[in-house]
């Protein structure tokens, strides 16, 4: 509840902002337009974390996040039975939300391990309303992504598990 | 003038409620005890103590209330389309309210039973009765959605309904309206003699709870008015109030009130089932629908069933006997203990009590007094062990608290009258406002009654609260019965008409209560687990869009190549597996009600676009800070368009 007071001005800001950038552009558009400037896409490779980089684009590696999961050994080798699974999961669960090759509603999902904790994403799935109130990543996040929240799947630890271990895959 | 009233009052209120917290936890006792504000007071965040669930009446649906704040949760639409949730309006819903007379998008609903364990309410399911066209309803207690109803062949008016025996094995439903059996064009005037009075009896599968219609008693044309079941020693019996024993078919408020008894019937349906198992009774071709929803499929189906087993009650040794009771009796209530009939004849100022066992003990005896249509009659004075002098007017109905002790309500005399079972002495009376009908204690109809709480079921409102022009909703009062004299501590305005209600408590349901279908488990035929599978499919001019849902967009949400003279079905599943988030679904021009999808169901909705253009669609139920973005364009061309069949989301 307290991410909502903040929404509906961002929201518009960035609503605004979006307005007239649709991709096709072979004839000229009608109704307004606004010009801006696109600004170059950079990876930071190790970004502290403050308000100037975008949270989908910061390194919190050593944010485990807030929920029931604590600690997480990955084992070296993937476990392609268990990431089949996630697969499967992923397919039913998470792609009206996520892709894994590009942003949608939320983020993308390759790479996420490369900027996530393998702890933080299974909080993030098992609870997201607990670590949109307490996470400040995943505050930023929801903000960043227009106020989308995730949606809470239901799954169980195992299955969760199971889609970390098919990102490891992407 | 008033207005200082209302701030005085106001004041008043406040300084209760005040009062009342200061006393919580402290030893309460006093005048402050007795403050009803407190005692009806559910504070924000808390929850109620009971459930209770009023008929609608002629909103044909049932209402789900708290006990004792009176706020109400839900209403569970059962004979009635709701366009609420689309009830009645989507395909999976339509089969729900078919019948032998085709497609009725209404009916009257009266008395709401709570399944029976060892003569205890076991929160399983609620039972209801659709008086004007004869229907049986299921409603799930863990989904609080109409799983169930079934038609009841060769009745009309079906009133003494849906009342249930001790171990649910039967839902029983009487006709009120004696009519011809078989339905045939026979003048009315013949009606004395020729018409019947059909009880039926419907089993409950223990597990599934499905309805079957087992057998019906073929009675004399009387109308069989009100009934409830033995319970304990008279366990195997059920009881049934008549009235119009005069078989009158005209001027019926002059000619069924010339008899200075009308009858309680008393079925043996233990008897009556075992010669039905051991093949008596005759097979009769009918014709009647029986309906049945699935959580699995999301799906209703409607199956016509064509026979019924008939049981001519004259054929069957010591199964029906009649007892006289004073003036067209209508209530027809069973104590805790089984032990006591209770006939309200409603023209008459006295209640009557039989005994069940002076009851057997006359049949053993064979004193009758005479006999109707083969069926013995009682003697009054043999079966009769009280009279309750109560001095009202109109007793309608009872209801049982856990100290022995009964609660009648008078319609004439508008008042609740306590009275003690055994001594018939009057205890208390209080007013009601105003004509009250039914009234209901949470497990009042059971071994185990909660008398914590008696709700009173008004028919007439006038001034009780602020007036909303000629038609005003009913009211219903609460007094608290936990003390010696009753004490009415609360009003609130319900839905429709409550005639009787059912209550129990809090937990037995809230613990149980579901809170999403899973995805894994939805076997719709046009549901899809993934919006991957989500597409747009023709064939000939009947298009389906499978189509998903998830905070807070359609996919796809843009469709092109519908054309005008299309038959398009939305088939929507919801992919939200948490508690409390549906979305809703409406597009332009639909004629017919939103759908309203909860967690991991699908349900569909047809449209057939008129006009060219394109025509959103949306959510209807705010569902998250991007609520407002949830919507999505359809594309709707000329008939003879070539533009080919696309869908999208986000490309």
């Amino acid at each position: 509840m307290k991410a909502n007071i903040a929404i509906p001005t961002l929201l518009l800001t960035f609503l605004f902002t979006c307005v007239g950038c649709g991709g096709k552009t072979e004839k000229k558009e009608e109704g307004f337009s606004v010009t801006r400037t696109k600004s170059p896409e950079k990876v930071e490779q190790s970004a502290p974390e403050n308000n100037e980089v975008p949270a989908s684009q910061r390194i919190t590696l050593d944010n485990k996040g807030v929920g029931q999961i604590k600690e997480i050994t990955l084992d070296p080798e993937i476990n392609t039975e268990m990431a089949d699974a996630g697969a499967a999961l992923f397919k039913t669960n998470c792609t009206a939300c996520h892709k894994t090759d590009k942003r949608f509603i939320g983020p993308k999902m390759q790479g996420i391990l490369e900027r996530r904790s393998p702890e933080w994403v299974m909080n993030m799935i098992l609870d997201p309303q607990l670590m949109v109130e307490e996470d400040r990543c995943a505050k930023d996040l929801l903000v960043e992504f227009n106020g989308a929240a995730m949606a809470n799947q239901n799954l169980t630890v195992e299955q969760t598990r199971s889609l970390l271990e098919y990102f490891r895959t992407l | 003038m008033k207005k200082i009233y209302y701030v005085i009052g106001g004041l008043l209120a406040v300084i209760l409620v005040y009062m009342g917290c200061n006393q919580a936890g402290s030893n309460a006792n006093g005048a402050l005890a007795s403050s009803a504000a407190e005692k009806v007071y559910v504070a924000p965040g808390e929850q109620d103590e009971y459930y209770a669930f009023l008929s609608g009446g002629y909103s044909g649906n049932l209402t789900v209330y708290g006990l004792p704040s009176g706020r109400m949760f839900k209403e569970i639409p059962v004979f009635s389309q709701f366009p609420t949730s689309g009830y009645g309006y989507s395909e999976e819903t339509k089969p729900m309210l078919n019948t032998s007379h085709g497609f009725i998008p209404w009916d009257d609903l009266h008395h709401p039973d709570i399944s029976q364990t060892n003569g205890e309410l076991d929160g399983r399911w609620v039972f209801v009765n659709g008086n004007n066209t004869p229907r049986i309803a299921r409603v799930s207690l863990e989904t609080f959605e109409t799983e169930e109803i079934i038609e009841i062949p060769n009745s009309a008016g079906n009133h003494s309904s849906a009342f249930i025996t001790e171990n649910t094995e039967y839902v029983i439903a009487g006709t009120r309206f004696a009519v011809p059996v078989p339905q045939r064009d026979m003048p009315i005037s013949e009606y004395k003699g020729n018409f019947k009075g059909a009880l039926s009896f419907i089993s409950v599968d223990p597990e599934s709870g499905r309805l079957d219609l087992k057998f019906q008693v073929m009675m004399p044309g009387f109308n069989y008015d009100l009934s409830h079941p033995g319970r304990g020693k008279s366990h195997g019996w059920h009881f049934f109030s008549t009235y119009n024993t005069e078989e009158a078919n005209s001027l019926m408020e002059v000619n069924s009130s010339q008899n200075d008894k009308d009858f309680i019937a008393a079925i043996n349906w233990k008897k009556i089932e075992e010669y039905v198992n051991n093949g008596g009774g005759e097979k009769m071709a009918t014709n009647y629908a029986h309906n049945v929803y699935s959580h699995e499929t999301h799906m209703g189906t409607s199956t016509m069933k064509k026979e019924v087993l008939t049981v001519d009650p004259t054929e069957v040794p010591d199964a029906v006997f009649f007892l006289p009771t004073p003036k067209s009796p209508h209530g027809c209530d069973v104590d805790p203990s089984g032990e006591y009939i209770i006939g309200s004849g409603k023209l008459s100022a006295d209640l009557t009590v039989h005994s069940f066992t002076k009851m057997l003990e006359a049949i053993e005896a064979k004193k009758f007094d005479g006999e109707a249509y083969g069926i013995p009659i009682l003697k009054f004075e043999d079966v009769m062990t009280g009279q309750v002098k109560s001095g009202g007017l109109g007793p309608l109905h009872t209801e049982f608290d856990d100290k022995g002790n009964a609660y009648t309500t008078f319609f004439i005399s508008s008042e609740v009258v306590k009275w003690a079972l055994g001594s018939w002495e009057v205890i208390d009376r209080k007013p009601t406002f105003y004509s009250v009908g039914h009234l209901m204690i949470p497990g009042g109809n059971s071994r185990k009654p909660f008398g914590k709480y008696v709700v009173a079921m008004n028919k007439i409102t006038k001034d009780r609260y602020l007036p909303t022009g000629p038609e005003l909703e009913h009211s219903a009062q609460i007094y608290d019965i936990s003390g010696e004299k009753m004490e009415l501590i609360y009003d609130f305005p319900t839905h429709g008409e409550p005639h009787y209600a059912a209550g129990c408590p809090a937990e037995l349901l809230a613990p149980k209560s579901k809170k999403i279908y899973r995805l894994d488990e939805n076997k719709h035929p046009y549901g899809i687990n993934s919006p991957a599978d989500a597409r747009v499919e023709r064939n000939g001019k009947e298009v389906h869009v499978y189509m998903g849902t998830i905070r807070s967009h359609f996919t796809p949400d843009n469709i092109e190549g519908i054309k005008v003279g299309d038959k398009v079905y939305f088939h929507i599943t919801n992919h939200e597996q948490d508690f409390d988030v549906p979305h809703g679904f409406a597009i332009l021009g639909q004629n017919t009600s939103e759908l309203l999808i909860m967690p991991g169901q699908t349900k569909t909705s047809v449209w057939e676009p008129k006009q060219v253009g394109v025509w959103p669609f949306y959510c209807t139920d705010f569902c998250s800070a991007l609520h407002q973005e949830m919507q999505g364009y359809v594309r709707v061309s000329p008939a003879n368009s070539n533009i080919e069949l696309s869908w999208s989301l986000g490309e």
